[in-house]
């Protein structure tokens, strides 16, 4: 006979404790084929707020911790989840109903781009910073600096790649997260969270929302302690109404790409949500 | 009677697992050289560690063979991400035999294990993580979109930070495609050795790291071999020299990282609690060999009585010993010839008419030993404030003026760093303008990063190491290197003669 499987209840992730919503509601999640996988927790608006609470609780360490020590900690996701690939594929097969194949080529890409970024935290100052040739006896040097708690849709049609392809990059100056996760592929984002919460990344970096974007969204849009919004998922929502809410605050935004899937890599998903401070000092004293 | 006593808190050698005797690491493998074997020995006791073999220059061009072949049919062809994957790899190696690699280095170096625990061996680790992380950016190194590697690499290393000069030479090297035959320093072989057992652990692919054994012979071998296409090297100023004119008229890119005579200059608005501590740290760490060591002090005349007392009070409170023991600051000499070198020059120096201080304190009987040593009324002239002395010994200068200050510190064939002490930002960053020196410390003394670029101006060498412009010195940019291999055919076969 075989054995009779233990389902996990998938919950949100604040602060880095695993909560139920606490609006108490969950929706149902199915496989391709409408056959019941889960009961995901239904964010509420108020789930939302105290995600921001804990991302800004959680900004101070993270942005202030050195961009080695912050290299060493996204590669070391990279390390936990490289010993939990079949569960990730099992996971994906089922949500998504591909074949081994691709749920493992998406695994491995998501991996491999943790890896990708975490190189860039202790570079990308050096690339995109710099001394500033000013006419005159000064020391003028610029350096971009984490803009703070960033709020994210992640893209939609992708259970674990597309939540990595616009996390990672975010991580990467030191800011936190809030991340609306895929409304139909929510799964793969908790068990995620799941690896952060044993890797080094501390709580409160990573917070983790299943539900509806379209109601949670305009709460973390209008929020004024959110300082950035990335739209990457919301090609279907009323992005532009998000946006125009944004703006209240002056957030900076990052519009939809149009990858449903998953944003491509790169370096300018990092700058997006830095600051740059540019700092002169007096050379004329002697 | 020393300043307090201590029980010994040495670090136990449990943690090491060496060999009687190690072969040359070619092609993924150890193997015997035939060019002899020689002893390492420790020089904190004078006795035996390992038998290690010599390279010939036939073993070398082995090295040289299977560099070039893991080059063309394995290590180029391989993507950035995967280059990158191995470096993680032995960064994380490095990182879990921390401790095995740092006892093995105060063992045969004879450097202090505080400093090789919680200095050489973190910046090993640090170096490679750093540089696995360029392997798939080098796109954005600054040198235009996709540029090369250059091949085979050659290097040559010296005996005073052993794992970390390799690790300085190899991470870039490796991360920008290229493959490496690297020579550590003929005293301090271990920690490369153990090195190469990481290599396998990490399973890097054969060849694409050889490490050969010897003294300068192999180096000379190595920087020779026609088949190298970039010579890196770490050392004196006189073998850079010759290095410099072994390889003129070749194709062969060079790199060097040589002596230094810094000026740490002290104004009398310095924090002078920190100010001591930094001087301190700047010639004593590592027993003074170090190329940056701030061997020349600059004090402003008002306040020199004052930091000459002080630094004297400090320097008696310095425990010299036993590199094992966790409680030990300043280790030994690293060898007979240097104590040798060291021992003359400050001789020279009291000839000289400079006055001559160090602090009472019992040395060891065996090995190769020498107290921390101040010189005052130290003229410019002076040969102790002129050559580098490699040791624990700190000539004291004075100045009135900045401009005499930077006039002084700038009074050297060298170039490698330099140290200022104020309180007054303005005046830190106005010096610092005018020095001419590689790295300038502000307000502290030997920091070292793989973010932040280190190299020579004058005749401490050229090239930098760390950083996005340490890249630079094993990449060309796709145009520039097109250029140089068709305006000068002529040139690359008279090198390839020599």
């Amino acid at each position: 006979m075989s054995r009779l499987t233990i389902p996990k209840t998938y919950k949100l992730s604040i602060g880095g404790k695993f909560p139920r919503s606490e609006s108490g509601r969950t929706y149902e999640v199915t496989d391709s084929k409408g056959a019941f996988l889960a009961n995901a927790s239904l964010a509420s608006r108020k789930d939302a707020r105290d995600a921001v609470v804990a991302a800004r609780a959680a900004l101070g360490g993270w942005s202030g911790a050195t961009a080695y020590n912050r290299g060493q900690v996204l590669y070391r996701i990279a390390e936990l989840l490289e010993g939990r690939r079949a569960q990730f594929v099992d996971e994906i097969m089922q949500a998504e109903g591909v074949s081994q194949a691709k749920a493992t080529a998406q695994v491995d890409e998501a991996i491999d781009l943790w890896v990708w970024y975490a190189g860039w935290a202790d570079k990308y100052v050096q690339v995109v910073g710099g001394a500033n040739p000013v006419s005159g006896p000064y020391f003028n040097l610029s350096v971009p600096e984490p803009t703070g708690v960033v709020a994210l849709i992640a893209p939609q049609e992708s259970s674990l790649l597309g939540f990595v392809s616009v996390v990672a990059p975010a991580l990467v100056a030191g800011n936190t997260v809030v991340v609306i996760a895929s409304e139909r592929l929510p799964l793969s984002s908790i068990s995620l969270a799941e690896v952060l919460a044993t890797s080094d990344v501390p709580g409160g970096v990573v917070n983790v929302l299943t539900g509806s974007p379209s109601e949670m969204a305009p709460w973390l849009a209008s929020h004024a302690d959110v300082n950035a919004l990335d739209l990457a998922g919301a090609e279907a929502l009323d992005w532009i109404e998000l946006e125009i809410l944004a703006a209240e605050t002056l957030k900076r935004v990052l519009r939809p790409s149009g990858g449903r899937v998953s944003v491509p890599a790169s370096l300018d998903r990092i700058t997006a949500f830095t600051e740059v401070k540019t700092v002169w000092h007096t050379k004329a004293l002697l | 009677m020393s300043f307090l006593e201590y029980a010994p808190a040495p670090e136990s050698t449990s943690v090491l697992h060496l060999r009687k005797e190690y072969g040359l690491f070619i092609d993924g493998e150890f193997t015997e050289g035939t060019g002899g074997t020689f002893q390492t020995i420790s020089p904190s006791t004078e006795q035996s560690i390992a038998t290690i073999s010599a390279a010939s220059e036939a073993d070398v061009d082995r090295a040289v063979v299977a560099a070039r072949r893991a080059y063309d049919r394995v290590w180029s062809k391989l993507s950035g991400a995967d280059r990158g994957k191995y470096l993680f790899r032995i960064a994380r190696l490095v990182q879990e035999r921390a401790r095995e690699l740092a006892v093995a280095e105060s063992l045969d170096n004879g450097k202090p294990i505080k400093e090789s625990r919680d200095v050489d061996v973190p910046l090993v680790a640090a170096w490679f993580f750093y540089y696995a992380g360029w392997a798939d950016k080098l796109d954005y190194a600054g040198l235009g979109a996709n540029p090369r590697s250059l091949g085979v690499a050659g290097q040559v290393i010296p005996w005073n930070f052993p794992l970390l000069m390799l690790a300085w030479k190899v991470a870039p090297a490796l991360a920008a495609g290229n493959t490496v035959v690297i020579k550590p320093a003929e005293t301090t072989p271990l920690t490369a050795l153990i090195f190469a057992e990481i290599l396998q652990q990490a399973e890097l692919p054969d060849g694409v790291v050889n490490i050969v054994t010897g003294a300068g012979a192999t180096g000379a071998a190595i920087v020779r071999h026609p088949d190298v296409n970039k010579v890196a090297f770490t050392g004196s100023t006189a073998v850079g020299r010759e290095i410099a004119k072994t390889i003129a008229g070749s194709d062969k890119r060079l790199t060097l990282e040589l002596g230094g005579k810094a000026a740490n200059i002290v104004f009398d608005d310095a924090p002078i609690d920190e100010a001591i501590e930094g001087i301190v740290n700047g010639i004593f760490f590592n027993q003074g060999h170090v190329c940056c060591a701030g061997s020349r002090l600059l004090v402003q005349e008002n306040i020199h009585d004052e930091v000459v007392d002080r630094l004297k009070q400090r320097l008696q409170t310095l425990r010299i010993g036993d590199p094992l023991d966790k409680n030990t600051d300043v280790g030994a000499i690293n060898s007979a010839e240097q104590l040798a070198r060291i021992r003359e020059l400050s001789d020279i120096g009291e000839l000289e008419g400079a006055e001559r201080w160090s602090p009472d304190c019992e040395l060891p009987e065996n090995g190769f030993w020498f107290k921390p040593t101040i010189f005052t009324n130290v003229s410019t002239s002076h040969r102790i404030a002129r050559e580098e002395v490699f040791g624990p010994v700190l000539s004291v200068l004075s100045f009135r003026t900045p401009a005499e200050a930077i006039a002084k510190a700038n009074n050297t064939p060298y170039g490698l760093s330099a140290g200022i002490w104020s309180d007054k930002g303005s005046r830190i960053l106005a010096v610092a303008d005018k020095l001419r020196a590689g790295v300038i410390w502000a307000n502290t003394f030997n920091r070292f990063d793989p973010a932040s670029p280190f190299g020579g101006y004058q005749e401490s060498g050229y090239g930098r190491e760390g950083g996005r412009h340490g890249l630079g010195a094993y990449l060309a940019s796709a145009g520039s290197a097109a250029s140089v291999v068709t305006a000068a055919p002529k040139a690359a076969k008279k090198g390839a003669q020599r």
